[in-house]
């Protein structure tokens, strides 16, 4: 089942075209939206959520028509925005508790639901204290929670770790993680950083300028470049066993990049480890690690750019 | 498909004391989901509630809970008077008590009309109702229709108990009733004009103060303007004019229809109402365009708002 379809859709408006003939599917899962700011991702969320009319084209949410099915879709669906959204005079419970009856929860399982939802998301005895006293990550955790409350099908993450130290933001990646591993919950979450979704993900979808540039499994496109890293002793005959390992390696035919210690071998089929192996054992060095290294998305992203540059520059 | 959540073991470890906390997992919910008129209802609740001050910080209550003793005070006096003198009737009109008491009124909405729509502004809340099954008119319904009804509390109680007091000095019950009835109504139509209005210009703005600065002076230029004028045009002895200037402030219109169509006598100076039927009906469509005017003002006003 696809958790997220759209087809060709298209959304302008007087001076900008914000999303252009973007047809992508999503599965359930985690799924990393990236872009840089003015990508149209929150414009896609504005559309997915049904409160903005597409241009052109068409999208479904969990198999419903954003066009026509937008309060059904958003009683399914939780969304926490980029923005600070809460009330500073308002304690946790109290505004998670209205948020729940605004999404048409009973009075009695707001409640409920509030309480598990606030403890999930690691609030604890702050949660009775008004808003305006917490820090960013606790005010995070709070939009986490009333996105999730009514109990989602698929939760809208916009930036959930804009303005997070790094401890901060590795809290929220493994939260969102959870939402999906532990709460079975679909996750779209945007972010112009690709290093934290590449962690976090299950597939990624890359949008520049209101168009497709990349959508796929997380694997998938780490793989395509994988690289080995290999470390290797120095010997009495070869007192530069670095040195020797990465002549032998460019003589078997490998593309290879020293980095200190370490030799980067691109992998180009699976004969690459056995050449590596063969050439470490023929110098007669000792192997101190031979591990896969995928590549960061962050350099796939910039290599698509810089083609997209160049195919640019070539029109 | 997503795994189906795990059950804790943590029983397993828990020693004889059983006032830990055990992670129970992740309980999925599967109970009613109500439809939208409730999701109006909750937010209507919760805003009316809130103009007074319920489920907000105490400090909160202090305004509107004085405001609201304040405006019940002087019944509970004319009361009192009433029955120890033994009056044959209230020293005042039912209609005409709200207009004794604007100031307390105008300071009310210029206090809780921000509070109920500008908070949701500046802080961006609103993007998070729109992001929920409810529709933009749910949400203007919602709030027009509390801050409506907070005023109408406001400007009943006190008749409410004016009609007690009348009854406890045994003054004639149908002449009683029928001012309650009228005051109840002129009441009703006060706290839709004055709620629209108040609404309208607090969601102009995200900012509170300018809000209540705001409403304070709409309220207050407009009825001194009118009423300065009314006085030059009494010394000049233009009596229809003074019915017909009553139509540019919020207070005076609702005193030309209560005195047009409920036979209210004029607070107007002289008390000179709407001077003919053709002034009498714009009165009241002045007021019912300025009420229809005000949700429509709302609706679109929300329409830009969208997730900001």
């Amino acid at each position: 089942m696809t958790v997220i379809e759209t087809e060709s859709l298209t959304k302008r408006y007087p001076r900008v075209t914000a999303l252009d003939r973007l047809t992508v599917g999503i599965q359930p899962g985690v799924t990393g939206l990236v872009g840089a700011n003015g990508a149209g991702k929150s414009t896609l969320i504005k559309i997915l959520l049904g409160l903005s009319p597409a241009t052109e084209g068409t999208a479904a949410v969990l198999g419903l028509d954003v066009a026509t099915e937008g309060p059904r879709i958003r009683a399914l669906v939780g969304y926490m925005p980029e923005h600070d959204c809460l009330p500073p005079d308002v304690s946790a419970t109290e505004f998670v508790v209205h948020m729940a009856r605004m999404a048409g929860l009973p009075a009695t399982a707001a409640r409920e639901r509030t309480a598990d939802t606030l403890r999930h998301v690691g609030l604890y005895e702050e949660r009775y204290r008004p808003i305006g006293g917490y820090s960013t990550g606790m005010k995070q955790r709070v939009k986490l929670a009333q996105a999730l409350v009514h109990d989602p099908k698929l939760v809208l993450l916009d930036e959930p770790t804009n303005g997070l130290d790094p401890v901060g933001r590795d809290e929220m990646l493994a939260l969102i993680r959870r939402v999906h591993i532990d709460f079975g919950i679909s996750v779209l979450v945007t972010s112009h950083l690709l290093g934290e979704l590449e962690r976090t993900s299950d597939q990624i979808v890359v949008i520049d300028g209101g168009k497709l540039l990349r959508a796929s499994s997380t694997t998938d496109f780490t793989q395509a470049t994988a690289s080995l890293a290999v470390e290797v002793t120095d010997t009495d005959q070869h007192p530069d066993g670095t040195r020797a390992a990465l002549d032998a390696f460019t003589v078997a035919g490998l593309t290879v990049h020293a980095d200190g210690h370490l030799l980067l071998v691109d992998i180009a089929d699976e004969s690459t480890y056995d050449t590596v192996r063969d050439a470490v054992a023929a110098l007669g060095l000792g192997l101190i690690r031979m591990e896969q290294r995928r590549h960061r998305i962050a350099e796939i992203f910039k290599s698509n750019q810089d083609k997209e540059g160049g195919s640019r520059d070539a029109a | 498909m997503p795994p189906e959540p795990t059950a804790a073991v943590a029983a397993a470890t828990a020693p004889a004391d059983n006032s830990r906390i055990h992670d129970i997992g992740y309980r999925h919910y599967d109970g009613t989901r109500l439809d939208r008129s409730y999701i109006r209802r909750s937010l209507f609740t919760q805003s009316l509630r809130g103009a007074y001050g319920l489920g907000r910080s105490a400090k909160s209550k202090v305004l509107p809970m004085i405001l609201f003793a304040v405006m019940c005070l002087p019944a509970g006096i004319i009361d009192a008077v009433t029955v120890y003198t033994h009056m044959t009737k209230l020293p005042l009109e039912y209609t005409r008590y709200a207009l004794y008491l604007q100031a307390v009124i105008g300071l009310f909405l210029a206090a809780q009309a921000p509070q109920s729509v500008s908070r949701d502004l500046r802080f961006k809340t609103v993007s998070l109702y729109f992001s929920r099954p409810m529709e933009r008119i749910d949400y203007v319904i919602a709030k027009y229709g509390a801050m409506a009804a907070a005023l109408f509390i406001l400007t009943a109680a006190p008749l409410v108990i004016l009609y007690a007091g009348a009854l406890l000095a045994k003054l004639d019950f149908a002449t009683q009733t029928a001012g309650f009835g009228k005051g109840l109504l002129a009441a009703a139509l006060l706290s839709l004009l004055f709620g629209g209005i108040g609404l309208v210009l607090a969601a102009l703005t995200p900012r509170r103060g300018f809000g209540v600065a705001a409403v304070i002076a709409a309220f207050t230029i407009s009825y001194g303007a009118v009423t300065s004028v009314q006085g030059v045009a009494y010394q000049q002895g233009d009596h229809a004019a003074i019915g017909w200037l009553g139509l540019f402030s919020p207070v005076t219109l609702i005193d030309g229809v209560q005195t047009w169509w409920l036979g209210a006598r004029s607070a107007f100076v002289g008390n000179y109402g709407p001077p003919n039927a053709v002034a009498g009906t714009l009165y009241l469509l002045v007021v019912l365009g300025l009420i229809a005017g005000s949700f429509a003002l709302l609706m679109r006003r929300y329409r830009k708002v969208g997730l900001g």
